[in-house]
């Protein structure tokens, strides 16, 4: 198989993954108490059984299930995810607004954990067997253990509340002017709580994979014949080992990016962060379905497109990709 | 299944999670008896802090003992765990075993199935379906467990790819076996091992996703898991902090002990799959 071979393929079936979150999307809809138009006819006040059924005409509701699928894979197509139930305005512009701050969240928790986590596995790993060994691989398994957001909650009760060292709420100080550079500084030390927490479960993934990973590599023949031949340990350590190790964890770490985002939704409960998450528990608390599944969708489309991306990276960083490997 | 050499007691990390199951286990089999009656009755004054005569994790704000809480909640969030696991568990074996025995357009059409549900945001997707089906402890089960087992079907049907052409089952085929008996009496036990670690570690992400669930208010009074303990606490967590740190600290303990128990078995069942410490 050759790379384009490889990478059409790959695309073809990030297309056929997204049709299937249409579909689910779709059938979730047909699932929620009420239709779009009893609700919205709800919301106006009128019980009117006759504006009811012009309702659901305008919204294409009486027509046939495939019929109905085809509209509404259309209208998601133009980014028309309808209104919001409760806040009558496009749901579209509504996580458009919310967007921003998680994609900090979630970029500045996903680099910590990648960066922490291949250097703590990378460690642990080539020293395996010791006590520091003991010691990282004991951290990581209880990070991995902890519930992301009592991990947030103990956060908040041991820097916020007793130590009083970091803010525990939202965004930026309320009423806090001035420079941007100080709003710049408000924001990230709003950011490093939420951050870490996020941040903290996942490099305990990161550690355990790159772990198990450099000691599988430290393991081949390839390393064995760089030691025989007699290269620098440093040399052996980056060229052979590291590069190898790494390039499973790409793939491992834009599968997790799914995951990453979901956690978005308690970490930005817990912290009262202004995004994209934080709106989904509003959503949901208001059972307001339209919005909610736009955000199912949106982030599903953002997942999609961060493993193909991953795809590409693979391809660019490991040439045996082109023999089928 | 092979018979392991070296005892399970070698692994002093799951033997320490094993001992602290148990006794999370013998708490959720005893609540009645350990605290009888309702646990959410008023039995003290409110907000007494842990280690209080008669009350060793306090009680809430509303004079109801935390201890019962936990024990009784130990119940509701082992149920649900168990639960998904076994679904989780049978279906993905049976998409694996079909895909890997069958190969061809069957493991296609399977092989994407799964990796639909495998890319998808899979604690958004349990919140929603939980949401719109309307929390209840069926639809939390199956929430939780159409997210879950992705993982055991493409394990199995690893597994099951690397038997499908030995001797055995050959044998079995030449035999005139039919293909059910052929897949459930020759291969599926000799995937057992590795279906069994994988289910003790899911288990634990279940405990996991369950207590995200119902900490965003999900869950329902009627069946109070340990989550929902932790997200009606959470309420007044700066001041009665231990209202959200017990519940939390019950969820880390379990799921640490799964995961201990499930590394153990892993070194244990398969050790030429683990990365043990000092090979290098």
């Amino acid at each position: 198989m050759d790379r384009l071979g490889f990478l059409t393929g790959r695309a073809a079936r990030a297309v056929l993954i997204l049709f299937g979150v249409i579909v689910l999307n779709f059938v979730l809809l047909r699932l929620a108490p009420g239709d779009a138009a009893s609700v919205l006819a709800g919301d106006q006040g009128a019980a009117d059984p006759a504006f009811v059924a012009e309702l659901r005409h305008d919204l294409g509701l009486d027509r046939s299930v495939p019929e109905q699928l085809w509209i509404y894979t259309k209208s998601l197509a133009r980014l028309d995810f309808g209104q919001s139930y409760r806040d009558q305005r496009p749901v579209v512009d509504i996580i458009a607004e919310r967007l921003p701050a998680t994609l900090l969240l979630t970029l500045t928790a996903f680099c910590f954990a990648l960066g922490t986590g291949i250097a703590l596995g990378s460690i642990a790993a080539r020293h395996a067997g010791s006590l520091l060994d003991t010691v990282l691989t004991g951290i990581s398994v209880m990070f991995f253990a902890m519930p992301l957001f009592w991990t947030g909650l103990m956060a908040i009760l041991l820097f916020s509340v007793w130590l009083n060292w970091l803010p525990s709420y939202g965004m930026q100080t309320v009423g806090e002017g001035g420079s941007d550079l100080s709003l710049v500084g408000d924001v990230a030390v709003h950011l490093i709580l939420p951050a870490l927490t996020l941040g903290l479960f996942y490099m305990a993934i990161y550690m355990r994979v790159t772990r198990a990973s450099v000691l599988d590599v430290l393991d081949r023949d390839f390393v064995r014949t760089a030691r025989a031949k007699g290269l620098k340990p440093g040399l052996i350590w980056r060229q052979h080992v590291l590069r190898n190790a790494l390039l499973p964890i790409i793939t491992f770490a834009s599968l997790q990016a799914g995951q990453l985002i979901g956690g978005s939704i308690l970490i930005e409960t817990v912290f009262a962060w202004p995004g994209v998450g934080r709106l989904a528990f509003d959503a949901l608390m208001q059972r307001d379905y339209n919005l909610l599944l736009a955000i199912f969708f949106i982030t599903s489309t953002i997942v999609v497109v961060i493993n193909l991306a991953a795809d590409f990276l693979y391809v660019a960083a490991d040439p045996r990709i082109e023999m089928g490997a | 299944m092979a018979l392991p050499r070296t005892p399970f007691l070698r692994h002093p990390g799951a033997v320490a999670g094993a001992l602290i199951l148990i006794a999370i286990l013998l708490m959720a089999i005893f609540a009645g008896i350990l605290f009888p009656g309702d646990p959410w009755r008023m039995v003290a004054r409110p907000n007494l802090p842990p280690f209080s005569p008669g009350h060793l994790f306090g009680t809430d704000m509303l004079g109801r003992d935390l201890a019962a809480g936990i024990a009784h909640g130990a119940q509701v969030t082992l149920l649900i765990a168990l639960a998904v696991t076994l679904l989780a568990v049978a279906f993905g074996t049976a998409i694996g075993a079909v895909a890997g025995y069958f190969g061809g357009w069957v493991d296609d059409v399977a092989m994407r199935f799964t990796e639909f549900f495998q890319t998808i945001p899979s604690f958004l997707l349990t919140v929603v379906i939980v949401a719109i089906v309307a929390p209840s402890l069926a639809s939390i089960i199956l929430a939780i467990a159409i997210v879950s087992w992705p993982q055991i079907a493409r394990l199995v049907r690893a597994e099951v790819l690397s038997l499908v052409n030995q001797d055995f089952v050959r044998a079995a085929r030449v035999g005139g076996l039919s293909t059910a008996r052929i897949i459930w009496g020759h291969i599926l036990p000799n995937v057992l091992s590795p279906v069994i670690v994988a289910a003790s570690l899911m288990t634990a992400t279940v405990i996991l996703i369950e207590s995200g669930i119902s900490f965003l208010g999900l869950g329902n009074r009627e069946f109070v898991s340990w989550g929902y303990l932790l997200g009606t606490g959470r309420t007044a967590f700066r001041v009665n902090w231990w209202l959200s740190t017990i519940p939390g600290l019950a969820i880390f303990l379990t799921v640490l002990s799964l995961n201990l128990v499930g590394d153990g078995l892993n070194h244990w069942l398969n050790p030429r799959n683990s990365n043990r410490g000092g090979r290098a």
